[in-house]
């Protein structure tokens, strides 16, 4: 398969992902599909490795990886520390930063 | 056969997307993220990238999806009813409007691009690319500085993490200190030492059969301020 495709696919997961933000609400579900959007990401950067025929692409992508466990580990940290002081678990209404 | 293979991975790496996106219940959109995620797995090992496919399979199908399942688990269902209602309806237009710009967007910049490679299947590669010893030796050489800030970055997450999701107030909480075993194995009315420095008395066997007078809890200690004790019950 040539290189189109995967770069066809990830734009298309990329979209899918970036429309989930903008419309969910429930800040786990947003979580999501930001990993969606990192995915897409490194679908690309693989899809390229190939393409040059080199491995430095796949390490971007392992950084990649990397990046989104932390974003997740952060993420679902607030989740928890928001559910616990029993604030609305919604991104529309969590409105200040202020605690 | 490549194709054939493609395409399930393809439409199944799609098809997890929209499920992620379109579902209502968040356990149900973290099961359709698994299934995304090992269609991915599944495109990468078509792109002769084994050890990222692995990595993927195992790492974030795996133990990053288990970690979502418990939160969700923990926070999620309770919440379900409050978000039948979607978004309003022009926001929800906007979005999707700007969804299908970017993806044309994008369609314009690769079917447009200048690069004669991209419509090749890419030049023919050594057995092994993509393998851990090729990526171990381009990852502790050339990209030595991005794998320690990756490390570090690490780091920082987990220990944020445990100080985002602890209990407020420390384990003063007088059920969380009581611990050992000795302290439900002593008959009633015997106490420990540090009970009576304290001044106060009574196993939690003690406390119900004595009198109801002397059963109150423990003063609060002189860092756990009334305004924490306030914030403890709240968080009950």
């Amino acid at each position: 398969m040539s290189i189109n495709w995967y770069l066809m696919v990830s734009a298309l997961v990329f979209c899918v992902g970036a429309a989930g933000v903008l419309t969910r609400r429930n800040p786990l579900v947003v979580l999501l599909c930001l990993e969606l959007m990192l995915n897409a990401a490194n679908i690309a950067l693989i899809a390229f490795s190939r393409m040059w025929g080199n491995v430095d692409g796949q390490i971007f992508a392992i950084i990649v990886m990397v990046v989104a466990a932390c974003e997740v580990c952060i993420g679902l940290g607030l989740v928890v520390a928001i559910y616990r002081r029993r604030l609305p678990i919604d991104v529309d209404e969590l409105r200040e930063l202020q605690g | 056969m490549t194709e054939v293979l493609f395409f399930i991975a393809a439409i199944g790496a799609i098809a997890g997307a929209a499920g992620v996106v379109s579902l209502q219940n968040p356990f149900y959109s973290v099961l359709a993220l698994v299934f995304h995620l090992l269609s991915l797995a599944a495109l990468f090992l078509l792109l002769q990238a084994q050890f990222v496919a692995a990595a993927q399979f195992v790492v974030y199908a795996g133990a990053v999806m288990v970690l979502y399942v418990f939160v969700v688990a923990y926070v999620g269902a309770a919440e379900a009813a409050h978000f039948k209602s979607p978004v309003g309806g022009g926001q929800r237009t906007l979005a999707i409007g700007f969804a299908l710009a970017l993806f044309v967007e994008l369609c314009i910049a690769v079917l447009g691009s200048g690069l004669d490679a991209i419509g090749t299947d890419g030049p023919t590669v050594a057995f092994g690319f993509g393998g851990p010893e090729q990526l171990g030796r381009a990852l502790l050489t050339r990209f030595l500085v991005a794998f320690e800030v990756a490390s570090y970055l690490l780091l920082i997450a987990a220990v944020g993490a445990v100080v985002l999701a602890r209990r407020r107030g420390g384990i003063h909480d007088e059920e969380e200190t009581r611990v050992s075993a000795m302290a439900f194995l002593r008959p009633p009315g015997v106490g420990t030492m540090a009970e009576a420095v304290e001044g106060r008395t009574g196993t939690p066997v003690h406390r119900e059969l004595g009198p109801p007078g002397d059963a109150g809890a423990p003063a609060p200690t002189a860092g756990d301020g009334a305004g924490t004790a306030a914030e403890r019950e709240r968080v009950r």
